[in-house]
């Protein structure tokens, strides 16, 4: 990350020691070394972070201010990050002591709301007492209120829960997560739940380096590797796959590496003097991604571009 | 007379921060707790009415704690208590029950002698808080 960081690093100052006691510092390392991009989503974060930490010592010296709302709302296209983060939000709330137990309870419209009146209460309740010591994590929270249907019961569980945001601030951390447009329209038809989110976080779109590096973390992670070829014929392959509609980011990048797998596999089987060392059964090269039907509509032209490349 | 049922009834009515470590126990070992309560304290009287369903799946005392302010808000005056639940023997056995409310006047049991044929008698115990009252004006 290059942006600097907000938490002094400088070796006499009290904060920074007790920065280094709580742990914090590697927490942050690992966000940074395991979520790629997301500037904004880690400032915000740092800040957070510094914020609890200061209040700590604030709170040891007698001046306490209380605990801060810390509900969150998470919007961005598909598969920036937001349940990723949202995890993560969990056990970074947990280790700087906001919350206590540090689990997350990810629920959608379905967990809550229920089928007959007074179906609602009971079950929204028993959600939120889960969710109590811990984050509760509302994936797609606009579902939750549908205007076209006025006896809709979505609204009774939205009234609930901004009760025991407001009531309960210190018992759980409520992040709601969904895509931009569709979310700033629920907040315009609930200011209360608007006004209740003290942090609205935008994840935005990652760039092809950025969706690059990814891919390279997840294969990492599944004990795969592009050939020099692959990595090429992948980044084409991002920018080919970006104007298409429907690009759910990182989501998108895992689709195309499990179908690179499929590919790489029966290539494998099919292959007549096909070894199965180590180095064949881990690399994926780039007959797997050309394969793709990304790249049907002019793959001669690409094929033409790799020969004299690699001549 | 102080009715003593259950885990640590002899001692001192437990603080709200008692409650709370003893259900952060209960919970740390997967136990699942009730809230029940009951005006009719004989200790034969082992199935208190329960308010709600116990609690699955929680994580935090708060939740059960709210739960408690909720069945105290409603029956101040009657015994509640909580009931720990082991699932690990495939039935939710019972493990720990303790009160956490008590009425604020216990005036104990009478002892209820039945003459039996042959001038023999019978002993039973009846709470003086019962007698003759209907559930819900007892105490």
């Amino acid at each position: 990350m290059t942006s600097p960081n907000p938490i002094g690093s400088t070796a006499h100052n009290p904060l920074a020691q007790a920065l280094a006691s709580s742990g914090i510092t590697e927490l942050l390392a690992q966000l940074d070394a395991e979520l790629i991009g997301l500037a904004p989503v880690k400032r915000r974060i740092r800040d957070i972070a510094a914020l609890l930490l200061v209040d700590k010592l604030r709170a040891e010296r007698g001046f306490a201010a209380g605990a801060p709302s810390l509900h969150m709302c998470f919007s961005g296209n598909p598969g920036t990050g937001k349940t990723t983060v949202a995890l993560r939000m969990a056990s970074v709330l947990h280790r700087l002591g906001y919350v206590r137990k540090g689990h997350l309870v990810s629920v959608t419209r379905d967990d809550l709301v229920g089928q007959y009146i007074g179906h609602t209460a009971p079950k929204t309740r028993e959600v939120l007492k889960r969710a109590m010591g811990g984050v509760l994590f509302i994936d797609e929270a606009y579902y939750l209120y549908r205007p076209e249907n006025e006896r809709d019961y979505g609204q009774e569980a939205i009234e609930i829960l901004l009760q025991v945001m407001e009531n309960n601030r210190d018992d759980l951390v409520v992040i709601l997560a969904g895509y931009k447009d569709r979310m700033d329209r629920f907040f315009e038809s609930n200011p209360g739940m608007s006004s209740r989110i003290a942090h609205h976080i935008d994840f935005p779109d990652y760039g092809v380096d950025e969706l690059a590096r990814i891919a390279d973390l997840m294969l990492e992670t599944m004990h795969y590797h592009f050939d020099h070829e692959a990595l090429r014929v992948f980044e084409q392959y991002l920018v080919r796959r970006m104007a298409q509609p429907h690009f759910a980011n990182a989501r998108s990048v895992r689709n195309a590496l499990d179908r690179a797998r499929l590919r790489h596999a029966s290539r494998l089987m099919h292959d007549a003097a096909g070894s199965a060392d180590d180095a064949s059964l881990t690399t994926i090269t780039a007959a797997d991604l050309l394969a793709s039907r990304v790249f049907a509509a002019a793959p001669a032209a690409l094929l033409t571009n790799k020969e004299t490349t690699t001549c | 007379m102080r009715i003593t049922q259950g885990t640590f009834s002899f001692l001192p009515d437990l603080t709200d921060e008692q409650i709370t470590k003893q259900i952060d126990y209960c919970l740390s070992r997967g136990w699942a707790l009730g809230v029940e309560y009951t005006d009719d304290p004989h200790p034969r009287n082992t199935y208190w009415e329960m308010y709600g369903a116990p609690m699955f799946d929680l994580r935090d005392p708060a939740g059960i704690m709210q739960e408690l302010a909720q069945c105290r808000a409603t029956f101040p005056n009657h015994y509640i208590r909580l009931t720990a639940f082991d699932s690990t023997q495939g039935v939710e056995s019972l493990v720990v029950a303790f009160i956490v409310n008590r009425p604020k006047v216990e005036p104990g049991f009478r002892l209820v002698r039945h003459e039996q044929a042959g001038r023999s008698i019978r002993y039973t115990i009846e709470s003086y808080a019962v007698q003759a009252q209907p559930e819900g004006a007892r105490y």
